[in-house]
């Protein structure tokens, strides 16, 4: 599977993305821009227990597991983090379940986006990086069984 | 003599520092106030001079501590209008004074199938601990309804009277839509089928003028925080005789007459509601607060926060698809709003990054964005120090954002 690129080299073309903006203005444009087209998640997948609950957003997190690799769909109400989401996915969607796991994410922080997984921001991101993980590792144990 | 905007804007060091680069527009006064420096310099005086513990001991510092922490009582004595200075109980805040109530007057008097009334506008710190109270005593929790301005409707409140209504609990000022209620008219309504009354004053003692002996209300509780003091300092008022029929809240040093092993008695009022070592510090900087406010005057505070509102309410409503939630005709410099398409966190998300803070979300007031059928608005509340230009920039921000998002 050489044609798919690694976390690393995914995070490093966001953070290389984010190095022509000057100004927080152009970064939060291009993350609305994200979420915009982030493609649309499946109604039937929108279901009370996809809810990743933050305090002010909600988030709808679908993930699918496939030859030891984990897709992942989802959505949210507000804008800017639906754009946050939509990198996430970029990121980690069809990597391997160990990948996934192991992912220290540093993109978020070098992009200057870390505030947004601080607890006061509380959006459902940090949840959403969590349950993202946390599909990950349930899919792993089920595997091991 | 009314000071300038520019000389209380000088009082206030917090509003002179940079957000994201830009000039502070703090605009979130109802979640809490900013400090004046008279404040800060209370605080730090008192531990740079006098700290020590209160009411026992014999040396100089206590005597002095002491001292300056009874003087805040007399002073919230005052600002309350109380008739005695035993009725002013701190607190951690207006949270632990309605807790209070309900822990101790609440067990002592409600009993199974008795009724307690709120409103629903409530914060979640007037509705929880008496829900906790009613599902301990099987008590019965029965809601005041409101218009879609965000006023209560009397004549349902009338209706909700029964023999079995104990206690009526209100929010004299709604803190996520600045509602003014007629909380006289329901003190009188109550107490004429003989239940006690409890007013949140939590939003409203920065704004109104507060008078415990003539609202004839049983107990009033508020926040420092809310009125330029510290966090974690409040004041439950109760009527004293209530108060001394009370059973304590919570049990410790302070609180005590005499301890013995087989049988304690307690203090006396206010010292039985005070148990543990109380917050000095905080409590003696509480004192420089109340003293701010009043040299600058409620009622000046109260006509330039009514021209921000009304220079607010006015600009906002220009901004296409933008709704406010909470058009009371009587009501204090709090707008709320939703705007068509858009997330509350993201607009608060984007103007942070201009430097004006505003609340978005549910402002502990889940029930009342039930009742308008919306996750949360966006909010902005002034106060005295706030300016016209600031609200040029909200609505220029808040433009902005919207061409961004839409």
């Amino acid at each position: 599977m050489n044609d798919i690129k690694t976390i690393k080299e995914i995070e490093n073309e966001i953070v290389e993305d984010f190095s022509l903006f000057d100004d927080w203005d152009g970064k939060y444009e291009y993350i609305i821009d994200l979420g915009k087209k982030l493609h649309p998640l499946d109604k039937k997948y929108k279901t009370a227990e996809n809810i990743v609950k933050g305090c002010q957003s909600t988030v709808w997190l679908h993930a699918e597991h496939k030859g030891g690799r984990i897709f992942y769909y989802a959505d949210s109400d507000a804008i800017i983090v639906k754009g946050l989401i939509s990198m996430l996915i970029k990121v980690l969607s069809g990597q391997p379940v160990e990948d996934i796991i192991s992912a220290d994410l540093e993109f978020i922080d070098k992009i200057g986006m870390k505030s947004h997984l601080a607890q006061t921001r509380a959006n459902g991101l940090l949840a959403m990086v969590k349950q993202m993980k946390n599909y990950a590792i349930a899919f792993k144990a089920v595997n091991q069984i | 003599m009314i000071q300038s905007i520019d000389d209380i804007r000088a009082d206030f060091p917090i509003l002179h520092r940079k957000v994201k680069g830009h000039p502070l527009v703090y605009l979130d006064n109802a979640a809490t106030t900013q400090k004046p420096k008279a404040v800060i310099d209370a605080l730090t005086y008192y531990y740079t001079n006098t700290n020590a513990n209160v009411h026992r001991g014999i040396h100089s510092l206590a005597e002095e501590a002491t001292a300056d922490f009874e003087a805040t009582r007399d002073t919230v004595k005052e600002f309350i209008n109380s008739a005695h200075r035993e009725e002013v109980i701190f607190t951690r805040g207006t949270t632990e004074s309605i807790n209070l109530v309900a822990y101790t007057w609440g067990r002592q008097n409600i009993k199974e199938g008795d009724e307690i009334i709120i409103s629903a506008m409530e914060h979640h710190s007037n509705i929880v601990p008496w829900q906790i109270l009613c599902e301990e005593k099987n008590a019965l929790l029965k809601v005041i309804p409101i218009t879609e301005h965000g006023e209560i409707i009397m004549e349902e409140f009338d209706k909700l009277f029964s023999p079995k209504t104990k206690l009526v609990s209100v929010v004299h000022v709604s803190n996520a839509m600045g509602t003014i209620n007629p909380v006289e008219e329901i003190i009188n309504k109550s107490h004429a089928v003989g239940a006690k009354v409890l007013i949140d004053g939590a939003q409203s003692s920065m704004h109104l003028d507060i008078n415990v002996q003539k609202l004839n209300c049983d107990f009033f509780a508020c926040s420092a925080h809310k009125l330029f003091g510290p966090t974690g300092i409040g004041v439950l008022y109760g009527k004293k005789e209530i108060l001394e029929s009370m059973p304590p809240f919570h049990g410790g040093g302070e609180m005590i007459k005499d301890c013995t092993l087989p049988k304690t008695t307690y203090a006396d009022l206010p010292y039985k509601f005070e148990a543990g070592t109380p917050n000095i510090g905080d409590t003696i900087a509480f004192k420089a607060a109340l003293e701010y406010i009043q040299s600058i005057g409620k009622a000046h505070i109260r006509k330039h926060e009514d021209e921000l509102l009304r220079y607010a309410t006015e600009k906002l409503l220009q901004i296409n698809g933008l709704k406010i939630i909470g058009t009371a005709r009587n009501k204090i410099s709090v707008i709320s709003f939703v705007i068509n398409g858009v997330h509350p966190q993201d607009v608060g998300i984007l103007l942070d990054n201009k430097g004006i803070a505003i609340r978005t979300g549910h402002h502990c007031a889940q029930p009342l964005m039930d009742f308008y059928e919306i996750p949360g608005t966006m909010r902005a509340s002034f106060a005295v120090y706030n300016t016209i230009e600031e609200i040029d920039k909200l609505t220029e921000g808040l433009q902005k954002a919207i061409k961004l998002l839409l």
